[in-house]
């Protein structure tokens, strides 16, 4: 009776690491983890981990420049406000794809849902070594309610739409698992999980603009504006479309393997067409931000200082790259459109990083020197980078995600 | 064309104009829309609006601070810091040097002193920080725990027991009120001011109040204090610039300000809304239950469409 237990212990052991070696021998597995960038990942761990234990040891103080002024710092600024739209990748594609009927994106669902699912996750990690008490997080879920409070609204849609983005990407851990049973109920929530995740994502993808509202005369009047929400929300419409390019260029170059024929075969036109959707919320956001300006007679304030680091957000940072992209997709060029995409996700951070620190209390005396960042923090902020793509890495490396599992090609998706 | 107002005042009106034609037949029909479809509805509508504008509690209490009056002896910050047992100052609450720097309120001290020398003004003004204890606060509006009240007395108190450190209550609030304890680990706070409520519920006067030598800042009913400052300047219209910093400021606020000299020279936020803050957020927040209830079906729409199409295929 006992062996019998053992040897059953056994086998579930072995397939357990089978599953987590990828199939090779631990020796094999091992020796194949030493490379150059994981060396650098090491580096990069070994020196922000101890720093976050220092957060839980010694408090915020020793590690950011967050202050009595300036409550939110780049791990928030970073984290939360440029992580969210960049993990917006979920919702469009879901939306792209179950809603809209767009069926010829079906290979990058599954790549946009984990890209969104561990944005998310991430953005809370962020927050958890941020706020005071990590472990009173659930409060406003369960113990004291401020509807009042746009972040509540956002505490509340985080969580749920984490979990919903689980949700959506648990048919690829049970193809993993081979769990064919469960599998198939996972399949049959797909469209409700789609439209809750739009829901979701409209409501706090501009619930963080319009956080700000809260803060008139703390921001520049320039980027200050009623229709914040509305800016955030498009925003990440096609920072959703730009990070799918990324993330899908980047993966199908590193991880080639682990894609099969259709995902990569199909990737170049998909992208011109990612591109071209990119390029219509782009235009609808430039638009929308010049219509602010008019909204609030802002004119005056664009020959100053601040009215140019305005004018190189909106032009350098969001008509460049919409021409780019433009060009992209009337040449039907993935290149250029990859261009253009990495051009706009840089110019979606930095339009983040304006409204939530470099533009926040730009009136208060000796304001851009106590937005710098002090090493440490930017530290955190690099290791908790490298876990991310570490993580992210390992389930393209083991999970049918840019590819499908031969073993479910007849079951419905 | 003309929205129906309000029940059926806007149908009133209409007929005061003795509009003719195909017009009035249209706005007949919109006044018939309005009744039917929420005479009853609207009129319940606007008994709550008028719920709704309240003016605050009756009886609370606040403070003046009359800036000409202030000779920076910072008996004030070493009530303060006695009162709420804060840990002993850095350098002694008689030391002057103090001013040299612009401070602001911190975990340590629920009030601090400065000093400004503003060009037009021979003497240097000091200037009082604390909480203002706003009539609507922010810090209340934007915590999502709830963390934050307005007490009936004026006070604006915050219960750690709740707050689990997000400091959105610091980046709403417009006066850089809120210190928060940075150098804690694992027990932070939100840190200012409580305008002493133990206190005053007990029946006595705040501490820094009580122990002003000038009188220069002192406490009692909003109202009356507000017809005390008016009266000062009015009286005195060249010892004071004719405004009562706080009376609107933000929708108005418990502790208000007296001053000789432009309050902007002095570092107070001039450029503020003279409406609560959370005004600014109404409009989205009652665009979420919108988006709850018409995307589900418009996006389900979609989803029925596209199958349609399919199943033609």
């Amino acid at each position: 009776m006992n062996t019998d237990y053992l040897v059953k212990a056994d086998t579930f052991t072995a397939r357990f690491l089978d599953k987590l070696t990828m199939g090779m021998p631990l020796s094999e597995y091992a020796r194949r983890l030493v490379t150059p960038f994981n060396a650098v990942a090491a580096v990069l761990l070994s020196l922000g981990l101890p720093l976050i234990g220092l957060r839980f040891w010694k408090g915020l103080a020793t590690v950011t420049h967050a202050s009595n002024e300036y409550p939110w710092s780049i791990l928030l600024g970073w984290g939360l406000f440029s992580g969210v739209p960049l993990s917006a990748t979920g919702y469009v594609m879901a939306t792209a794809v179950y809603i809209f009927g767009f069926k010829k994106y079906h290979p990058l669902v599954r790549l946009g849902v984990l890209t969104g699912f561990m944005g998310y996750l991430f953005a809370v990690i962020y927050l958890l070594i941020d706020i005071g008490r990590p472990w009173r997080i659930y409060y406003p879920m369960a113990v004291s309610f401020g509807p009042t409070s746009v972040l509540f609204l956002v505490a509340w849609h985080v969580a749920t739409y984490l979990t919903v983005q689980l949700l959506e990407f648990s048919p690829a851990i049970l193809e993993w698992i081979h769990a064919r049973r469960t599998r198939r109920w996972a399949i049959l929530i797909t469209v409700a999980m789609t439209i809750a995740g739009v829901i979701l994502s409209t409501l706090h993808q501009s619930a963080l603009g319009a956080l700000f509202l809260m803060a008139p005369g703390k921001l520049h009047p320039l980027w200050y504006s009623a229709f914040i929400p509305v800016f955030f929300f498009i925003s990440s419409i096609y920072a959703g479309f730009c990070m799918v390019i990324a993330v899908s260029t980047v993966a199908s170059r590193y991880l080639r393997d682990k894609a099969d024929g259709q995902f990569l075969d199909s990737l170049d036109g998909l992208t011109v067409g990612l591109g071209k959707g990119a390029c219509i919320a782009m235009f609808v956001y430039f638009a929308l931000r010049v219509i602010g300006v008019a909204h609030d007679d802002n004119w005056a304030l664009l020959a100053t200082p601040y009215g140019y680091w305005f004018l190189t957000e909106i032009v350098l940072f969001v008509l460049a790259p919409c021409v780019v992209l433009t060009v992209g997709v009337k040449h039907r060029s993935a290149r250029i459109v990859r261009a253009g995409a990495f051009h706009a996700l840089a110019g979606v951070v930095l339009t983040r990083l304006n409204i939530s620190i470099l533009m926040f209390n730009w009136n208060l005396p000796g304001h851009f020197q106590a937005i710098v960042p002090p090493v440490r923090e930017v530290l955190i902020v690099l290791s908790i980078i490298t876990l991310h793509i570490l993580i992210f890495r390992w389930i393209l490396n083991r999970m049918p995600v840019m590819r499908e599992d031969p073993a479910y090609q007849e079951e419905p998706h | 064309m003309e929205k129906p107002e309000k029940g059926a005042g806007g149908g009133r009106s209409r007929d005061a104009r003795g509009e003719a034609g195909a017009t009035v037949n249209r706005r007949d029909f919109l006044r018939v829309v309005a009744v039917a479809g929420g005479a009853a509805f609207l009129g319940t509508a606007a008994d709550a609006e008028a719920l709704y504008d309240l003016s605050g509690w009756p009886d609370r209490m606040g403070m003046l601070t009359d800036l000409t009056e202030c000779v920076g002896c910072r008996s004030c910050e070493a009530a303060c810091n006695a009162a709420n047992r804060l840990p002993a100052p850095e350098v002694p609450f008689d030391e002057k040097s103090v001013f040299e720097q612009k401070r602001r309120p911190t975990a340590n001290a629920y009030t601090v002193v400065n000093r400004y020398e503003p060009p037009k003004s021979g003497n240097p003004v000091y200037r009082k920080v604390q909480c203002n204890h706003c009539e609507e606060p922010s810090c209340a509006a934007a915590c999502p725990v709830r963390a934050y009240t307005k007490t009936p007395e004026g006070a604006v108190l915050y219960d750690k027991d709740v707050c689990f450190g997000c400091r959105y209550c610091m980046v709403a609030c417009p006066f850089y009120a809120p210190a928060y304890d940075y150098e804690s680990a694992l027990e932070p706070r939100v840190v200012k001011c409580t305008m002493c409520h133990g206190r005053v519920k007990a029946g006595g006067v705040p501490a820094c109040a009580g122990a002003c030598p000038m009188g220069a800042v002192v406490f009692g009913k909003r109202k009356e204090l507000l017809s005390v400052a008016r009266d000062r300047i009015r009286k005195h219209p060249d010892r004071y610039v004719d405004r009562i910093y706080g009376e609107v400021e933000a929708g108005g606020t418990s502790w208000m300000y007296l001053s000789g000299v432009p309050f902007g020279e002095l570092d107070f936020p001039t450029k503020l809304p003279g409406k609560p803050i959370v005004e600014n957020t109404k409009g989205f927040l009652s665009a979420v239950p919108l988006v709850l209830t018409l995307w589900p079906a418009l996006l389900g729409m979609c989803y029925a469409a596209n199958r349609n199409k399919e199943e033609k295929e």
